[in-house]
């Protein structure tokens, strides 16, 4: 009697136990991405972006040093 | 002769966006629902925020300074700091948009945050208008900066007093919590405190250079 007792005990704790971890367990992260690799290629692309806005605004900078330098000149 | 050398502080600006954009995809972030890999929209969308809460200040310190000396040169730096402000403040609703469209559902709820951001920001907009509405430069530097520091104040109650009033949407409004959330993630800190340096930063190399400009562009003027 005692150890039916103890069966269900265990079988109505152990549904419990498994779906507990389901819940905490399965979040949807990019992880399908990051097995191929392909996140990598999102990060390179971006990289080429911010280098390419990065020389942009140096130039910009530079070009108005020079046109201030040349203000500076004249008067 | 001076020779064009890049500034120290242009230089970490650069160092600092490349770690938000390498970091902020590659090193782990919590595993929370509803979020999911979202929670990455904190290393850009935040930091808008901030660049833009400074340029706004700079601005207002630049107005309260022009009406207290009548030296345009402040007028100037008022003008430029606000319009990067502005700039930084329509990619932050635009980027909020996208992110609330991921995680809430819809481009724009009337949660209290996005309305009053969205008034703040179409009361600064009025800026730009009562000055090009003027001709005589005194009267819209004065104006303006009047102007100006009339929407500072009306700006800071609206998005960081009365959203904090009542229940958002937001982390940090009602009983959400703000950076409570990343407590455990240390690993975002790293990033978002990089991210938030980065573009204040990249925020002041932009209005310093179109400060220069609005300066050539004057001096130009003064010639012809």
């Amino acid at each position: 009697m005692k150890s039916i007792k103890l069966l269900v005990l265990i079988n109505l704790i152990i549904p419990s136990i498994k779906l507990f971890g389901q819940s905490t367990d399965k979040v949807e992260m990019a992880d399908v991405l990051r097995q191929d690799g392909k996140i990598y290629t999102v990060v390179f692309s971006l990289v080429i972006i911010l280098t390419a806005m990065i020389i942009l605004l140096i130039r910009v900078d530079r070009k108005i040093f020079r046109l201030e330098k040349q203000e500076k000149k004249s008067e | 002769m001076k020779k064009y050398k890049l500034e120290w502080w242009k230089i970490l600006t650069i160092i600092l966006l490349y770690y938000t954009v390498i970091g902020g995809f590659l090193i782990p972030v919590p595993r929370l629902h509803i979020l999911n890999e979202s929670i990455r929209m904190n290393y850009f969308h935040v930091p808008m925020w901030f660049a833009m809460m400074m340029l706004f200040t700079n601005s207002v310190w630049s107005s309260i300074q022009y009406l207290h000396t009548q030296n345009t040169s402040f007028d100037d730096k008022a003008v430029e700091s606000l319009k990067v402000a502005f700039f930084f403040g329509a990619l932050g609703l635009i980027t909020g948009m996208l992110w609330g469209n991921a995680t809430w559902g819809t481009f724009w709820t009337s949660d209290p945050k996005l309305n009053n951001t969205a008034i703040g920001l179409l009361v600064y907009s009025a800026y730009f208008v009562l000055r090009n509405s003027l001709e005589d430069e005194t009267q819209r530097g004065r104006l303006g900066a009047v102007y100006n520091i009339f929407s500072y104040v009306v700006f800071i109650p609206l998005i960081f007093i009365l959203p904090r009033m009542t229940d958002s949407l937001h982390p940090g409004s009602g009983d959400n919590p703000t950076f409570r959330l990343f407590d455990t993630a240390h690993n975002m800190k790293l990033v978002v405190y990089a991210a938030i340096g980065g573009f204040m930063s990249l925020g002041w190399w932009l209005y310093t250079l179109f400060l220069r400009l609005r300066l050539l562009k004057k001096a130009q003027d003064e010639i012809n």
